[in-house]
């Protein structure tokens, strides 16, 4: 019947179709370009006054693409760069960076997950009071216990080196860290922990063989937290790591700060996007895997 | 094959106390259903039999074994739970060989076992898929098998048919039924659906807040309810409660309903003269009355029987094999249920007699049976 009256053959069929310049889509559009735009133009300047010659840069047209591309500024700011009297460029902080990174974030994660699963699964008296305690650390003012911080490593023989601002790193992750994996670990079916219980596993095998599988998001969110943190870090590592293992961060700042001779801007630039290299290739890397983690709280199984 | 004991046990979470001085034999290879409303503590008691929870007092035996303080692992238990819970990682072979694995058997013995289960669950070409390429059902069974590797004394259930549709339940109960016979394993089985309950259960206890109301034979619990609480909760549609008085007449015990006062001085009440007391009743004694829809009698005329009501029908709910008739007696709402050849006119009156041998009376003020 249908389809045979005009009527019924004339009317609305199938999808409905969009208006591509409504104004809600202006709106949302031209906020996001804006915005693209705002963050994009900086690193623009960066990259193109990196590649230039101190003569070019001089000129002043700071928007303007290089005329002679170089890469002088990058490898002096790697190799060569002066920092304070000597002058060996990034490359060190870089590694003393790297040994600072791996061990916190190993440490610190190995521990807030544990915590985490304890927290949430084996709760033993006090737990709870013990959870707002760890909480009530991350609302703490670091400049309030900068100082005791100090005199405490010092009474440990810890003070200045790479086993102390180690032990700050994965001290001040451990809050925010075992909140993020005792809230991961609470969307996790409390039955399954007792079937585990059941057939016969105890702490650490339903730990290691049973969560872990399946934590992996969480893992990546807790590794990115970290990552980025202890990489971008600049004030523990200049109070605490000792001279002899000041991070990338620090010596970045003594190459940009140094006040002999003439700025040299294009090599600047080149030690501040090295430097802050890492962190953006861990965001392009695991983008997706992030925002799968921060979500993972719906998703199961 | 165990029997399990619990003696005089306690438990509560912080000041709530949810379990109180509770009793309960299972004997060895028995079926038992645990049946009570949410909240009523079935899963408390089941997760402190499996040893899941830490007991406030009393005791518990697994066959001759006081396991109060074992580990489950070490109670020659196995446990299926309603969500399933089974391993997401891990592939059907490595969810059921997980026991047999952390309980350090060999491989050529965990395969044989494994393939032993797969076959008794028809799970056999399923063994390398991971749960979440499983259906309800299948993962169901997975779960089951995940319980029967371990070649325990007891299962424990709990609700693990509830997650399903209808269909799939009625199919998954049957086959449970035929596992049982087959396994001839003690089972003791939570639900809160009273279908489940009658026709898988050798024995059901009936609880609500953490006691136990009756325990007794499927036949037992839904035509002698104990109490009230019993009489109401277990029937679908559920019994009639009718409120009244008993008072005695030439040797004869009548029941007249309270709304009935204002009716004709010839009528007397229906007469108990069929009803098997199973205590004393007192004259002006308040009761209620039950009758469950099945055991009424619909006739089309007064048939002068004493034990009869006018019976006003309002709404009629074909079920396919049979009809419920919703309407009311003497203006409290009533319900009957009949064949389905019955035809109905709709808001006619009929009349209403009741099979009295097969009634309940109880107690107003204690709900129990009388
Ligand atoms: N961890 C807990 N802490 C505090 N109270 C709890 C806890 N677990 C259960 N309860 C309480 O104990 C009572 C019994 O809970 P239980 O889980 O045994 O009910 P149930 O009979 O299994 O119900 P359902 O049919 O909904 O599963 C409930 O009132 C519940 O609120
Ligand atoms: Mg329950």
């Amino acid at each position: 019947m249908r389809g045979v009256t005009p009527t019924t053959a004339i009317g609305p069929r199938g999808s409905k179709p969009k208006r591509i310049l409504s104004t809600r889509n202006i709106v949302v559009y031209g906020v996001l370009t804006v915005a693209a735009v705002y963050w994009v133009i900086p690193l623009y300047v960066m990259i193109v006054t990196s590649l230039k010659g101190l003569p070019e840069i001089r000129m002043g047209n700071i928007f303007a693409p290089p005329l002679q591309i170089t890469f002088e500024p990058w490898v002096k700011a790697w190799d060569s760069a002066c920092t304070g009297l000597s002058c060996e460029g990034l490359k060190v902080g870089f590694w003393n960076s790297v040994k600072i990174l791996i061990p916190s974030t190993f440490i610190s994660i190995a521990i807030a997950s544990v915590n985490g699963y304890a927290l949430s699964f084996w709760k033993f008296k006090g737990s709870e009071v013990f959870f707002t305690l760890l909480l009530l650390g991350a609302f703490i003012p670091y400049q309030v216990i900068i100082y005791p911080l100090v005199i405490l490593l010092r009474e440990l023989g810890l003070f200045a080196s790479l086993g102390g601002i180690v032990l700050i790193h994965t001290v001040f992750g451990m809050p925010i860290l075992t909140l993020l994996f005792r809230n991961y670990f609470a969307s996790v079916p409390m039955e399954l922990f007792k079937a585990a219980r059941v057939d016969g596993a105890g702490f650490w095998r339903i730990f290691l063989q049973i969560l872990l599988p399946m934590s992996l998001p969480i893992f990546v969110v807790a590794l990115i937290l970290q990552i980025t943190g202890i990489w971008n870090d600049f004030f523990f590592g200049v109070i605490y790591a000792g001279t002899l293992n000041f991070p990338m961060t620090v010596q970045l700042n003594n190459i940009v700060n140094t006040t002999q001779g003439v700025k040299e801007y294009n090599v600047n630039m080149a030690a501040t996007l090295l430097t802050g290299l890492l962190p953006l290739v861990v965001y392009f890397i695991s983008g997706k895997l992030f925002v799968r983690g921060i979500a993972a709280g719906a998703v199961k199984g | 094959m165990s029997s399990v004991d619990i003696v005089d046990l306690h438990l509560s979470f912080g000041a709530t106390k949810v379990l109180e001085n509770l009793h309960l034999n299972v004997a060895e290879g028995e079926f038992l259903v645990l049946l009570g409303p949410s909240g009523c503590g079935k899963s408390t008691l089941l997760n402190c039999i499996a040893g899941l929870l830490d007991i406030n007092d009393g005791q518990i035996f697994i066959g001759e074994h006081n396991v109060t303080w074992a580990e489950p692992k070490d109670r020659g238990i196995g446990m299926v739970f309603q969500s399933y819970a089974l391993y997401p990682q891990m592939n059907v072979e490595k969810n059921l060989s997980f026991g047999l694995r952390v309980a350090g058997f060999s491989k050529a013995i965990i395969r044989q076992k494994v393939a032993e289960v797969a076959h008794i669950l028809q799970i056999e070409d399923l063994l390398k898929r991971k749960p979440a390429a499983l259906s309800g059902g299948q993962r169901q069974r997975v779960a089951i098998g995940r319980a029967l590797v371990r070649d325990v004394g007891v299962f424990l259930f709990d609700e693990p048919l509830s997650n399903l549709d209808a269909k799939l339940r009625t199919d998954l109960r049957i086959e449970l039924k035929r596992l049982h016979r087959k396994l001839g394993n003690t089972m003791i089985y939570v639900t809160h659906d009273q279908m489940e309950a009658l026709t898988l259960a050798d024995r059901i206890a009936v609880m609500k807040n953490g006691v136990i109301q009756q325990l007794d034979t499927p036949n037992g619990i839904y035509h002698r309810p104990k109490n009230r609480f019993v009489a109401d909760f277990v029937g679908s549609p559920s019994m009639n409660l009718i409120q009244g008085t008993l008072f005695k007449q030439d040797e004869e015990w009548l029941f007249r309903m309270h709304s009935e006062a204002t009716q004709d001085e010839q009528w007397v009440g229906i007469s108990l003269t069929h009803y098997p007391f199973t205590a004393a009743p007192a004259v002006g004694q308040k009761v209620e009355l039950g009758i469950r829809p099945e055991h009424v009698i619909l006739t089309e005329k007064a048939s002068n029987s004493v034990s009869s009501y006018l019976f006003l029908v309002d709404l009629v709910e074909p079920m396919g094999p049979d009809v419920v008739c919703w309407g009311s007696v003497a203006g409290e709402p009533f319900k009957v249920r009949v064949s389905a050849d019955f035809v109905f006119k709709p808001d006619t009156t009929l009349m209403a007699s009741f099979d009295l041998t097969r009634a309940s009376i109880f107690d107003i003020e204690t709900g129990g049976r009388i």
